[in-house]
Order: structure tokens, then sequence, then C-alpha cells
């Protein structure tokens, strides 16, 4: 009777063992299921690009503007135009996000304004994109009456700033109280010790802010429809609308026309290739500053 | 950060730039704060600018531009309902795939990996969050619509078709731009980020208590089951919510792949629209002044509160799981 007591109770823990095991399994094997779809979308996004994109890489494509379908051209404009805004919008966005960084890390931390310019700027990290297109456009283009490069430039710096904040003030959290203490006790002033020892001393952190910010800038598409519009010429002029990458890459995309479509394909190619190798810069460089 | 080391240093104060100096510092903080604060300035204008530009379309179809479904240029009449239906039933679906796909994801990457795998596939799972929106809209028409349009479409119907009360759900041409098609682009584009999120919650958690789950012997579902999934939930629905704020505010991908239809209906294949991807498509026959435009920017406006809404909460969610850690 006993002997077949402790029978009974091995053979449900064995049971229950086994269940256990197999809610193991299962979920382990779901889990790389889930890991290997992810992988599986970046491949199938990236030999499309590859596929679709290689046939149309040539020398005219660097050199020669938009044309019409049928024409010989290639995506010069719009390439410049996206270094242009891209540039521009990094000029006025970098500074303005460094500067907002410092006043969190360093003057506001934890007062009430600090807080609220944080969370603005973390909301503004995850905005859609194509409000800030709207905004600019009431604000910069119906005022002037005409779409320009320069709107798109500050539509996409508006896009730059937060993540120019989000680092800057993450690095400058990482300098040591004694780095500070060291350059007070040589009368330094605060603002020398911030701009001079402990910006200096992070720079490459904040510089990985900056490239994020560039990756990140240089493929939108949505906040240029409304701004600088894109043009199908060659034009350098901030005033007047303005080609890019993307929006190039848009309005090829959509056409009916083979050579456009070639041209859309290998556009595509380019920004993502450009965008990826940041990525990888970035992070392969941060990673092995950290170790 | 006062300076009280100075004081011990008389010779100091006899500096000749000492002057300057105390007035470097007021005008530098004063610079940073005036940044800072323009930062609100920018979220507050564009608040501004959504609401005064939409204002006109309010004022003209007073509360019922919320619910009208109606989207005609010819008559003057514009409703935001369809967009909205559409954008809230398309981040909805995207999260049902992606929530999974993530969650996945990030166990696999803490619990299951060897750490140069590990390394790895994060890269490329940021890698697949850096690309482009339209990249995914280009990848989306070209290879995701046919796929769905010969496949997963005519599967559907023929499972589901002749099931009373889901074949509306089916129901439909099989263009293969739709709804059910935007769903699975956005599924892609958010899975990365709510992964990201998601591997920093777990890995956020102290390894001892990794390690006592798996002293007392539970296998490692248990262990994410039982100790990280309850240690780390506000994270993880912050992270959840902060890729469904991503989804309803995403153009590009959206625009190619949902067919551009002012209509509200049952079939997950059918064309619809969202906010953002009708905005995109209607944004250039809209003239300026114009009654459309205006109505264009009342639904920026609705969409700015239904994302801003969405990641303050995110936000604050995501704060909390912070200071849960910490303590």
């Amino acid at each position: 009777m006993k002997a077949n007591n402790t029978l009974m109770r091995a053979d449900r823990s064995a049971s229950l063992l086994w269940r256990r095991h197999l809610c193991d399994k299962l979920a382990t094997a779901m889990s790389w299921l889930g890991m290997l779809i992810v992988v599986f979308m970046l491949g199938s996004i990236l030999w499309t690009l590859f596929k679709n994109g290689l046939a149309g890489m040539s020398v005219h494509l660097f050199t020669m503007s938009m044309a019409a379908p049928g024409q010989p051209g290639g995506l010069a404009n719009a390439i410049v135009g996206s270094i242009i805004q891209t540039g521009l919008a990094i000029l006025i966005g970098a500074p303005a996000g460094l500067m907002t960084g410092i006043y969190l890390a360093e003057y506001g931390t934890t007062s009430r304004l600090a807080r609220i310019v944080r969370f603005v700027s973390d909301m503004l990290l995850s905005a859609p994109s194509i409000l800030i297109g709207l905004f600019i456009y009431m604000m910069l283009v119906v005022p002037f009456g005409h779409f320009s490069g320069l709107s798109g430039a500050v539509a996409l710096a508006i896009l730059a700033m937060p993540i120019v904040v989000r680092t800057t003030e993450d690095m400058l959290r990482l300098v040591p109280v004694a780095m500070r203490e060291a350059g007070i006790a040589l009368g330094a002033p605060k603002w020398r010790v911030i701009l001079f020892i402990c910006v200096r001393a992070v720079r490459a952190g904040i510089m990985t802010g900056v490239l994020l910010a560039i990756a990140r800038v240089a493929g939108e598409t949505a906040p240029l429809l409304f701004t600088s519009l894109g043009n199908s010429e060659w034009s350098l002029d901030l005033g007047r609308p303005m080609a890019s990458l993307p929006v190039a890459i848009y309005q090829y995309a959509g056409s009916a026309y083979q050579d456009w479509m070639q041209q859309a394909w290998t556009g595509a190619l380019l920004v993502t290739l450009g965008v990826l190798i940041i990525n990888i810069v970035v992070r392969v460089g941060t990673r092995g500053g950290r170790s | 950060m006062e300076i009280p080391a100075r004081q011990s240093l008389p010779a100091m104060k006899q500096a000749p730039s000492q002057q300057g100096r105390q007035k470097g510092d007021p005008a530098f903080r004063l610079l940073v704060t005036a940044t800072g604060v323009g930062v609100l300035v920018v979220l507050g204008a564009i608040i501004a600018v959504m609401v005064s530009g939409g204002w006109k379309a309010f004022a003209t179809f007073g509360p019922g531009f919320l619910v009208s479904a109606v989207w005609n240029p010819v008559t003057q009449h514009f409703g935001a309902a369809a967009p909205v239906f559409g954008t809230v039933i398309s981040s909805a679906l995207a999260l049902l795939v992606a929530v999974p796909l993530a969650f996945g994801t990030a166990f696999w990457l803490t619990a299951l990996a060897p750490p140069s795998a590990a390394a790895v596939i994060g890269m490329a799972v940021q890698l697949l969050a850096a690309v482009p929106s339209i990249i995914f809209g280009m990848w989306g028409f070209f290879v995701v619509v046919p796929v769905v349009a010969h496949y997963v479409q005519p599967a559907a119907r023929q499972f589901l078709g002749h099931v009373p009360g889901l074949s509306a759900l089916v129901a439909g041409a099989p263009f293969g731009t739709g709804l059910f098609t935007a769903a699975l682009i956005l599924a892609v584009m958010i899975t990365p980020s709510i992964t990201a999120v998601m591997r920093d919650v777990f890995l956020s958690m102290p390894t001892v208590l990794r390690e006592s789950g798996y002293g007392l012997g539970a296998t490692r579902w248990e262990v994410m089951r039982y100790v990280v999934l309850p240690w780390s939930r506000q994270g993880v629905v912050g992270g959840i919510v902060l890729g469904m704020g991503r989804a309803m505010g995403e153009t590009m991908a959206v625009t190619f792949v949902i067919g551009d239809s002012n209509h509200i209906g049952w079939s997950l294949f059918a064309p619809a629209n969202t906010i953002a991807s009708l905005i995109a498509l209607e944004f250039p026959e809209s003239p300026a002044g114009s009654l459309k435009l205006a109505s264009l920017m009342a639904l920026g406006a609705i969409l700015m509160a239904i994302s801003f809404v969405t990641l303050w909460f995110s936000r604050w969610l995501l704060a909390r799981g912070e200071q849960a850690a910490g303590r």
C-alpha cells in the first residue's frame, strides 16, 4: 500500500516534470521562431534592395539630374539635396540638442521644468514625422508662399534634435564627479567646466548621437513632402523647392515607368546602405569603447 | 555645484578675469535654459498650429467631423471617422503580430542565445529599426502585397469564407493592399523597437533574482514567466504602447500598401486609409486656405492628440518601471 502510494506520487511528479519541460521546449521553440522571423524580414528587405537596386548603379546616377521617363537621367540633384538638407538640419538641430542636453544634465536635473522638458523631448523623439511636416508647412511655407529647401531642413532639425538631447544628457551623466571637482578646484567657472571638461570627455558619445540623428533624418520622407517638396532640376537654392533622395524614391516608385522604377530601387539601396553603415559604425564603435 | 574650494585660495580672487567669469556663468545658464524652454515652445507651437489650422473644419462640421465617414472633395464634405478607424485597426492588428514576435526575440536575446550570437542578432534587430520607413513601403508594395494577394487572402477566404460571422472579415477582391497588409508592414517596423525596450527591461532585472529562479530548479521559460515578466511588467507594457504610438503615426510605409479608400468595413483585406496616409496622399491636391486642407490639419490635430496621449502613457509606464527597478 505504502509502496503503491510512493509509486503514484513518483508517477505524478514525473508527469509534472515532463509537462514543465514540454512547456519550456515549446516556449524555446516559439522564441527561436520569433527571432528567425525578425532576422528573415531584415534579410528579405536587404535582398530585395540588392536584387533590384544593384542593376541601376552607374556613374550617371551620381552625375546627372533627374529626367523625364525615357530620357537619360540620374539622381545627382536628389543626392546633393539630401546631403544639404540633412547637413543643415544637423547644423541647427545638434547645437540645440546639445544645449538642451546640457541644461537637463547640469542645470535642470530634477527640477520641475527639467522634468517637463525631458518628457516633451522624449515625446518629440517618437512624434509622427508627418505632423512635423505639416507644422513647418504652416510656419515656413504658407507665410513665404513657396516650398523651400530651408523649410525641409528645419523640419528635419526638429526630428534630429531630440536624439541629440537624449544622448547628450545620458553621456554627461556618466562624467565622474571627480573630474568636475578637479576643474572647479582649478578655478574654472561652471560653464567652462561643462564645455571644456565634461562635454569634451564624452564627445565620442555625443558624436554617436549626432550620427544616429543623421541616420534618422537622412531617410525621412514624410516631413519633406510638404516642405522642400522635391525638385527634378538641379538647384542649390535654399529658398526654392529642393530635391531629396527619399522624396525622389517616393515619386519614382509610384510611377509606371521602367527606368524610374529602376532608379527608385537604386536610390533606395543607396539610402539604406548609408543609414545602415552609419548605424553599424556607431554600434560597433560604442561597443568597442565600452569594453 | 558651488565652489567652496575657492575660498581657501585667496590668490584666485585677484585673478584679473574674475569679473568676466562671474558674468559667464549666469549667461551660459540662461542660454541652455532658454534652449530647453525652446523645446517646450516647439511642442506648444505644433499643438497651436494644428488646432488653429484645423479650426475651420471643426467649425464647419462641428462634432459631426469626428463621426462622419464621408470624405468627398466634390461636395466639400469631410469626416474623420474612416481614417481614424483605419489608424486604430491597423495599429491594433500590427500589435497582435508584433508583440509575440518582439517577446520571442527578447526572450531569445536575454535567456537563450549564446552571448556572441546575441550581440549579432541584437545588432540585426537594431538595424531593422533603422531602415527608413519608405524602404518598408517599397518592400511591402513589391514583396508583401503580391504574397498577400496570391496566397494569404485566397487561403483566408477558403478557410473563413464559409464560416458565418467570419466571412465578412475576408470579403473583397484580392488586391493585396489594405488593412491587413498595412498591419503586417507596421508589425515588422515596430517589432525592433518593442524588442529593444523589452530586452532592456529584462536585462535591468538584478541577476540574483534570475539566478535564484534557476537555483530553485525552474526552467528558463518558468523564470521568464514567473520571475522576469512580473518584475518587468510596467516596462513591457510601456514598450508595447510606445510601439503602438509609432505605428499610429507611421506614414510612408502605410501609404504604399493601405490602398487609399475612405471606407469603414469589416473586411481585413479591404483598402482603407490611416490619418497619416490620407494626409500624405491628399495634401498635394489641397490648396492653402481650402476647407480640405483645414480638414487635413484637423485630422493632424486628432492624430497628434492620439499619439501624444499614447506616448505620454508609455513614457509614464516606462518611468514608473524604471523607478521600481531603482528601488
